[in-house]
């Protein structure tokens, strides 16, 4: 019964203006989930209700500092010093407002809190400091690819220390603690790109734990998650290596570029012979870079936090990256570009037959 | 109403005592203030460390708007060092701020300062335990020294590090778990250490104006005869003793994790990360109403006096005071809303901050309402009152959208929740505590300030507040999350107001301060009772003797103002007379309840 008062305010003629549009407003980014007009709906009016409240307030106060100034011939009147009549009205009108929002609130949150039965499942992980995305098909993204129209369960979890997920066109929000898993959902309403923001504070780059939501078509959507679980095969592996270094989060903290940053840089790290670790000396080889993708509190480099995060990483994609670092160091040993065409007593060779790749 | 003057008080006129016996010269010489028991000695010794405290956390804040003027990294060319740089700015800024200045501040100053002489007592119920909260407070603050000064060290000197560890702190002035226990860049045991030190001078504070309340309080004054400020700091008191304990033990048990590994909170210990919040929430929400209680009490005592009305509704504002110190310890789960707790849980600590927020709406009526028919000097102290009602307004109906559950997903931990808390906190805390500084700096050091440098620098740390903090509720609702050390180019243009207006508020700041400092060199001589007031305190000279006052006082209704009346030669207010008060028209004399 209490949903009258809602049906009529959101079908009615005076609050329509405010919320009817799902585009960008003056306090609200544009509507992009199921849920957002209902959040926007009790924000307006707990909004217009505070903003007649304090215009009340504020212009009572100043009508009657102006007409009650202290000025030559004036003297402040006996009145009463306590009314319970005023007194029980500005207490229960205040109480009936506080309680409808209350209730709406309420409402609005147990319908974020209960994901529909036949959600989609994603699965997101976070760390310092990016989000890796898993999709049911075994792609994993750091963007979060989502279906329009399509209720999606988000199962949050975090490798390292409280992250949050937070959306700010879908409205949605909810922490990643580590130990343990939170469930949000969202049914995105548009398609588009829209700006995903880490909102609990971890640490150093926090502020650039940022990624995007973008919501495609039905068939869009499984075209994208599909090349995103096969894409490692169809890329060079140093290409392969450059997009991963990206996708999981390496560039937070390593440049490529030889610039400092909160881990060691790349740029000409592969095949260096005196790497100085806290307690002894490396060469930085293929075995060096594996351990230190895969135990990565094992061997700290001299000077460094041992801050690296686990992170679930493939054989195949350790490969890439390996390939990566290699294309990117002036001390590793140079690839063979092409057949050589003198054999090692100087007779002349024949370049290998070359096989005809199957199409697919 | 009508008006009848209970006819047995007695109303001596204040004999103004030779210069050599007010309590800021009758002892010389440092050991004098060091170790001194007078109240008011050390209500000033807070202020020298409280305010130097609060332009510490200042510089802090200025230093991060700074950093915040544009996307780009201010300070540092290295982008790794510019976020670390300004990730230990906001902690510290908020660690400081919260600590050392807004905490102490109210209680610490003003109501060590006035409340024993409000009750016409010559100290507190224990002037010694008195003293040892103020050097509890320094001892704490000394820790927070020790950490800032390590900071600032390492960064100097970068390879004293690997000497004496990192310092610093940046965690966030909430130290959430495990990032709190498991970091290695910052001082994080020193800090909490010395946050559990304060909480002692905070607990210590509390005792001992209990005590004084129930103990000390004069002939005439009942419980419901009492000024409201005092009210406001009973209530403080009992939220001070009664939630700084669950912080101390919360703090050492996160040193006990971080240096011992006794796993309670970190996961990879078999710890629950959101117990920690529960623990830490469960004191620091009750210590905001720690922080807006005392304020409200100024403010009900600086509306009346200066309306030249007795305060509207006396009895429902004292007794809010002691509905909104109950009720807010139950509504601690509210920062909690996104943690993972469960909808019922929500729903409980939901429903219960709107009921946590009817009894500050009432006090709001009740102030507005003491204007009607008055009398209104917009002196220095009334100017922050009134500014302070208009801010608490804004700050109050902003937790509404925080309350509720389904807005606070949205804007949980943007610049909504940082704008709303700095509207209430700064706005409302800060703005009432300088209308009494400015209030009682007449009583406490027998000057007058210079009434035009005060209202401009109130005006000046009006706009400059308003223009820092009112943007960032539009770029929160927007999306903009806090604690971040750059943003998307969309919120640049709230982030330049944003900081442009924290400088122009640390320029009126400046203003205030030396408004003060120049009124205490060449200040015009104060009289007993320049605001006419009639609470006790304006009943002895100004400043006051050592031993507060040279009579034995009886209490009367404390806003009462019709026995006094101006004098223009000498800017302040005599009691009348018998005959004279007899020969007032009977509306006229006091209004009592």
């Amino acid at each position: 019964m209490l949903d009258l008062p809602v049906y009529f305010l959101t079908q009615g003629w005076i609050v329509l203006p405010l919320i009817a549009t799902t585009g960008k407003r003056f306090w609200m980014p544009e509507q992009a989930s199921t849920y957002a007009g209902n959040i926007d709906f009790v924000f307006y009016f707990t909004y217009w209700a505070s903003a007649i409240a304090c215009v009340l307030i504020v212009a009572a106060m100043i009508l009657m500092v102006i007409r009650y100034r202290r000025r030559p011939g004036h003297r402040e009147q006996p009145s009463p010093a306590h009314s319970t009549a005023l007194e029980m009205t500005w207490t229960l009108v205040p109480s009936v407002v506080f309680l409808m929002i209350f209730y709406w609130g309420f409402k609005g949150f147990l319908d974020i809190a209960t994901p529909p039965d036949n959600a989609y499942e994603i699965h997101v992980t976070g760390s310092k400091w990016n989000w890796a995305f898993s999709y049911p098909n075994g792609a994993v993204s750091s963007e979060l690819h989502l279906p329009v129209n399509t209720p999606v369960r988000l199962t949050l979890q975090s490798t390292d220390v409280i992250h949050s997920i937070f959306v700010p066109a879908f409205r949605m929000k909810k922490d990643l603690v580590p130990g343990r898993y939170n469930i949000t959902w969202v049914e995105a309403t548009k398609t588009g790109t829209f700006d995903l923001y880490c909102a609990e504070y971890c640490g150093t780059s926090h502020s650039e734990m940022i990624t995007r939501a973008i919501v495609h078509e039905p068939g869009e959507f499984q075209a994208k998650i599909t090349e995103l679980a096969n894409w490692l095969g169809t890329v060079t592996p140093v290409e392969a290596g450059a997009r991963l270094y990206k996708e999981k989060g390496c560039i937070t903290c390593h440049t490529i570029d030889g610039k400092a940053g909160t881990g060691p840089t790349f740029k000409n790290l592969f095949g260096t012979t005196d790497h100085e670790l806290r307690d002894k000396t490396v060469t930085v080889d293929a075995n060096y870079i594996r351990e230190s993708i895969v135990t990565p509190g094992k061997e700290i480099v001299k000077g460094y936090q041992n801050q690296m995060p686990v992170l679930k990483v493939s054989d195949q994609e350790i490969t890439a990256i390996i390939e990566f670092l290699k294309s990117i160091s002036d001390k590793a040993p140079k690839p063979l570009e092409a057949w050589p065409t003198e054999g090692q007593n100087g007779q002349q060779q024949e370049a290998p037959p070359v096989v005809e790749e199957a199409k697919p | 109403m009508s008006a009848t003057v209970t006819p047995d008080i007695d109303f001596p006129s204040p004999v103004p005592p030779a210069k050599s016996a007010n309590y800021l010269t009758s002892r010389k010489g440092l050991l004098s203030w060091a170790l001194t028991v007078d109240h008011k000695r050390i209500g000033l010794m807070y202020m020298v460390g409280v305010l130097s405290a609060y332009l510490l956390g200042g510089v802090f804040a200025l230093a991060l708007r700074a950093e915040l003027i544009n996307p780009e990294a201010t300070f540092f060319a290295d982008k790794t060092q510019a976020w670390n740089f300004y990730n230990q700015m906001f902690t510290l800024h908020g660690a400081v701020m919260v600590f050392l200045f807004i905490i102490p501040a109210i209680p610490a100053i003003l109501g060590n300062f006035v409340l024993p002489i409000m009750l016409g007592a010559k100290d507190v119920a224990f002037p010694r335990m008195n003293l040892a909260s103020f050097y509890l407070w320094l001892f704490g603050a000394i820790f927070f020294a020790y950490v800032l000064l390590k900071g600032i060290l390492n960064t100097l000197f970068p390879g004293l590090e690997s000497f004496w560890g990192p310092g610093g702190l940046e965690t966030g002035w909430t130290f959430y778990t495990p990032y709190s226990t498991t970091t290695g860049n910052s001082a994080v045991v020193a800090a909490t250490l010395g946050a559990f030190i304060l909480g002692f001078s905070s607990i210590l504070t509390g005792v001992n104006f209990i005590a004084s309340i129930h103990m000390l309080r004069p002939k005439g004054m009942t419980w419901f005869r009492m000024p409201l400020l005092l009210w406001a700091l009973y209530a403080t008191s009992i939220i001070q003793i009664l939630a700084t304990p669950v912080l101390g033990i919360t703090l050492l048990l996160l040193v006990a994790e971080k240096v011992l590994k006794v796993g309670i909170f970190d996961p990879n210990l078999n710890g629950d990360p959101v117990l920690y919040q529960h623990f830490f929430w469960f004191y620091s929400h009750p210590a905001v109403y720690i922080m807006i209680l005392p304020a409200m009490g100024i403010l009900s005592e600086l509306i009346s006096v200066h309306s030249r009305k007795h305060i509207f509704g006396y009895k429902f504002i004292a007794l809010s005071s002691l509905a909104i110190a109950f009720i807010g310890f139950l509504v601690w789960g509210h920062h909690m809303f996104t943690s993972g707790q469960s909808p019922l849980a929500n729903a409980i600590f939901s429903v219960l901050t709107f009921v946590v927020a009817v009894p500050s709406a009432i006090k709001t009526f009740n102030w507005v309402s003491t204007l009607y028919k008055a009398n209104i000097r917009l002196c220095t102290p009334m100017v922050f009152a009134l500014m302070t009602i208009f801010l608490f307004t804004i700050g109050g109906v902003t937790g509404l959208f925080l309350g509720c559950l389904n807005t606070d997903i949205h804007l949980h931990d943007t610049y909504f929740i940082v704008a709303h808390f700095h509207y209430v906190m700064m706005g409302s805390v800060l703005f009432a505590f300088l209308g009494g500084v400015y209030h009682w700096f007449p009583k406490m050091f027998g000057k007058m300030y210079n009434e035009a440098f005060g209202r401009f620098a109130a005006v000046i740390v009006f706009i400059g507040f308003n223009w820092t903090f009112f943007p960032q509720f539009i770029m929160g609702s927007q999306g903009m999350p806090r604690r971040y050390a750059t943003y998307p180019e969309q919120f640049t243009s709230f982030h330049l107001n944003s900081t442009l207006g924290a400088f122009t508020m640390g320029l009126g700041i400046f203003l205030v301060l030396l408004s003060l400092a120049h009124a205490l060199k060449w200040g015009r001589t104060a009289p007993s009772n320049p605001w006419g007031g009639n609470t006790l305190e304006w009943h002895t000279t100004s400043p006051p003797p050592t031993e507060n006052f040279s009579y034995t006082p009886v209490a009367d209704d404390p806003y009462d103002y019709s026995r006094w009346h101006y004098v223009s030669d000498e800017k302040g207010y005599r009691p009348l007379t018998d005959e004279e008060y007899a020969k007032l028209p009977d509306e006229y004399k006091g209004i009592h309840h």
